[in-house]
């Protein structure tokens, strides 16, 4: 008798270390998982700016002027377009 | 050395019973205090003080949602929310040394008196300081270390279209909920629901472990609108310079996909920027386009003669009399103040723009085929298309029509639309007879139309509306290079407390290229136009070849017509009829 108690108070003793031992390892998986999902958020915030930033920089008003202003660019008149067309292409249209 | 001695001398007391009894009565009475005292917290008031023990370290924390971002057909962002902090406070908790207060105030660039009214007001729990600051700004305040300041992330939208896309994309309010626009119309679309969870933090204020998500964030969908940036900035642009060279009150243009009735571009101007958070007038934040009504005049033509049309009860060849300009109904005359021949053909009171024409077309019609047909394009009713504020419009019913009525409807008077709805209209004589529904959303296949006119009927009316761009024509000012464009003008007097004005002129055009196959209808409107010029074929054809032009350029549509060949007429430009 007097064993089996014994044995039992040492298996009550190993499963309270255990779960202390559990939950400390889940705490620091948690922590790990906080600071990962934290960089994700991060990374969608960046990316929200970077994306915001390419599209301030890519406005086409800003890319017209740029074009006409600074490099001196303009749209080919009538004369100066020729059309190409792809066989195949059963376009009713007009050539130049 | 002999302090025994006076001990040694007393004897011995006894102390009395009583004593011992009475201090163990005591002993006794506290511990039965104490386990009394254990009982009730233990038991009765447990509830109160584990609830309390919990709120020391659990917390419920808010996982905020974003909203989700508008992009134009072709994925570029029109409207993206990105992340930004509040700084807010505990007044209870805060303590801030002057230094430091100092410092605050000149990071958020606020006023010193109003950062410290806000930190000392301790009758609420929390207080905004400042609301959505930019990361820098957030860091050099957290650098402070001030104890008790709070942040919280909110999210704040940015338009990189800015002006150009104002009125169409609309704004949102400081608690990024749509205010205006499609960021209203598409509210629930795209608003986010913010989640909330349940955690146990540590003394330093880590998360040590999640209990529960109460509930689970939702951010906002993604929307791709039917609109190409590359042409809404180009419409954006022309109305823009057309205003400002017309010195008009204000200009509208939409630019439709002919066969799917989606928007392509939707622009007004003034306009304003909608990343500031101060808003202008009401006047320049109405969008024009989708919620002003106004008398189309002429543009208004076509589908009174396309109705005359399908009954069979004329061609274009058909001749009509329009009686040197003047028609007489009962007490009213109707005038073409440019009358050039006595007789046209229907084909010429559209080219010419006569108002007498269009008039003795519909008097020999029934007010309810009138009626009808101008009901069936659209007219007098929404466009549907779910934009807040959207205008009906005023189409009275027929049967309150006077002859002197049904004539002036023939030309757009007596009759209020919006551009956007005029637009779409158009979409019928672009679809070989079917009203296309208006999309702000880009569409997987074109939506199906209701078949209002005959294949033969639009196809004729397309014709007619091909000769009112021709130098003989109202509007060869309409003319795109490579292209065969049909339309047609508009002058209308301006209506103004009810009464039309003298001299104040609303002018109109509204087309659709490449008149083979419409791809595009563009409306353009300009409201008052005030440089002298006001003729819808003058002021606003020009702003309809350009946007017109470049657009079919952008979207690669194939020439159906030789290139370098407009022709304008020798004199002067054929006036359409007011």
């Amino acid at each position: 008798m007097a064993r089996v108690h014994i044995l039992l108070v040492l298996a009550v003793i190993g499963c309270a270390l255990y779960v202390v031992m559990s939950q400390h390892k889940a705490r620091n998986l948690l922590a790990e998982l906080q600071q990962e999902t934290d960089r994700a958020q991060q990374m969608e915030v960046e990316w929200g700016q970077l994306q915001l930033e390419q599209s301030t920089w890519a406005m086409p008003a800003r890319v017209d002027k740029i074009a006409v202003n600074k490099l001196q660019m303009r749209a080919p008149k009538g004369q100066q377009t020729r059309l190409i067309y792809s066989k195949g292409s059963h376009e009713s249209s007009v050539r130049p | 050395m002999n302090y025994f001695k006076g001990t040694q001398t007393k004897k011995l007391v006894t102390l009395p019973a009583w004593r011992s009894r009475l201090l163990f009565i005591l002993l006794l009475a506290g511990m039965g205090i104490l386990i009394l005292r254990a009982a009730y917290l233990q038991s009765i008031n447990n509830n109160f003080l584990q609830q309390k023990g919990n709120a020391r370290s659990s917390h419920v924390m808010a996982i905020s949602a974003h909203r989700g971002m508008i992009a134009d057909r072709h994925g570029e962002p029109l409207a993206i929310s990105t992340p930004v902090e509040s700084i807010g406070v505990n007044p209870q908790d805060v303590e801030v040394t002057p230094q430091q207060l100092n410092q605050l105030a000149r990071i958020m660039s606020m006023d010193i008196k109003e950062v410290k009214r806000r930190l000392l007001d301790t009758t609420h729990d929390f207080v905004h300081l400042q609301r959505q600051l930019p990361p820098a700004q957030v860091e050099q305040i957290v650098k402070l270390g001030v104890p008790g300041l709070l942040l919280q992330r909110e999210y704040r939208r940015y338009y990189p279209g800015g002006e150009v896309t104002a009125h169409l994309i609309g704004f949102t309010s400081v608690d990024d909920n749509g205010q205006e626009g499609l960021e209203l119309a598409l509210q629930s679309e795209l608003g986010g629901k913010a989640g909330s969870q349940r955690i146990i933090q540590d003394r330093k204020g880590h998360i040590a472990e999640d209990i529960a998500n109460i509930r689970l964030p939702k951010p906002g969908n993604n929307i791709a609108l039917s609109v190409d940036s590359k042409i809404q900035y180009l419409a954006y642009r022309e109305i823009k310079s057309a205003v400002e060279q017309h010195n008009a009150q204000s200009g509208s243009i939409v630019v439709l996909d002919a066969q799917s009735g989606e928007v392509l571009a939707l622009a007004n101007w003034p306009s304003y920027n909608p990343n500031n958070r101060t808003k202008p007038s009401l006047q320049v934040l109405r969008n024009h386009a989708v919620t002003d009504l106004f008398e189309p005049g002429s543009t208004l033509k076509p589908f009174t003669v396309a109705t005359a049309l399908e009954v069979g009860k004329y061609t274009p060849e058909s001749v009509i009399n329009i009686e040197n300009g003047v028609f007489r109904i009962g007490k009213h005359a109707i005038h073409d103040t440019h009358p050039k021949k006595t007789l046209l053909t229907v084909a010429e009171v559209i080219q010419l723009s006569s108002n007498v024409g269009a008039a003795k077309i519909a008097l020999s019609l029934s007010p309810e085929m009138v009626w009808q047909g101008l009901n069936d394009s659209g007219f007098g009713a929404q466009a549907g298309s779910g934009f807040p504020g959207e205008a009906a419009g005023k189409l009275h019913d027929h049967t309150k029509w006077k002859p002197v009525d049904q004539a002036a409807i023939s030309y757009g008077h007596n009759i209020s639309v919006s551009l956007l709805q005029l637009a779409r209209a158009y979409t019928v004589f672009a679809n070989n007879g079917e009203l296309k529904p208006v999309s702000w959303l880009k569409l997987d296949k074109p939506a199906s139309g209701k078949r209002v006119y005959s294949d033969a009927t639009a196809h004729k009316m397309l014709a007619m509306l091909e000769r009112v761009v021709s130098p003989e024509g109202t509007a060869p000012l309409a003319q795109v290079n490579g292209y065969r464009v049909a339309g047609k003008t508009g002058t209308a007097h301006k209506v103004i407390d009810g009464h039309y004005s003298p001299n104040r002129y609303i002018s109109s055009f509204v087309g659709m290229a490449p008149a083979s196959s419409p791809r595009l209808i563009v409306a353009v409107m300009l409201d008052a136009p005030a440089k002298g010029q006001y003729y819808g074929g003058i002021v606003a054809a020009p702003v309809f070849s350009s946007v017109m032009g470049a657009a079919l350029r952008q979207l690669n549509v194939p020439n159906d017509k030789p290139l370098g060949n407009i022709l304008m007429p020798p004199t002067e430009i054929v006036r359409e009829e007011v």
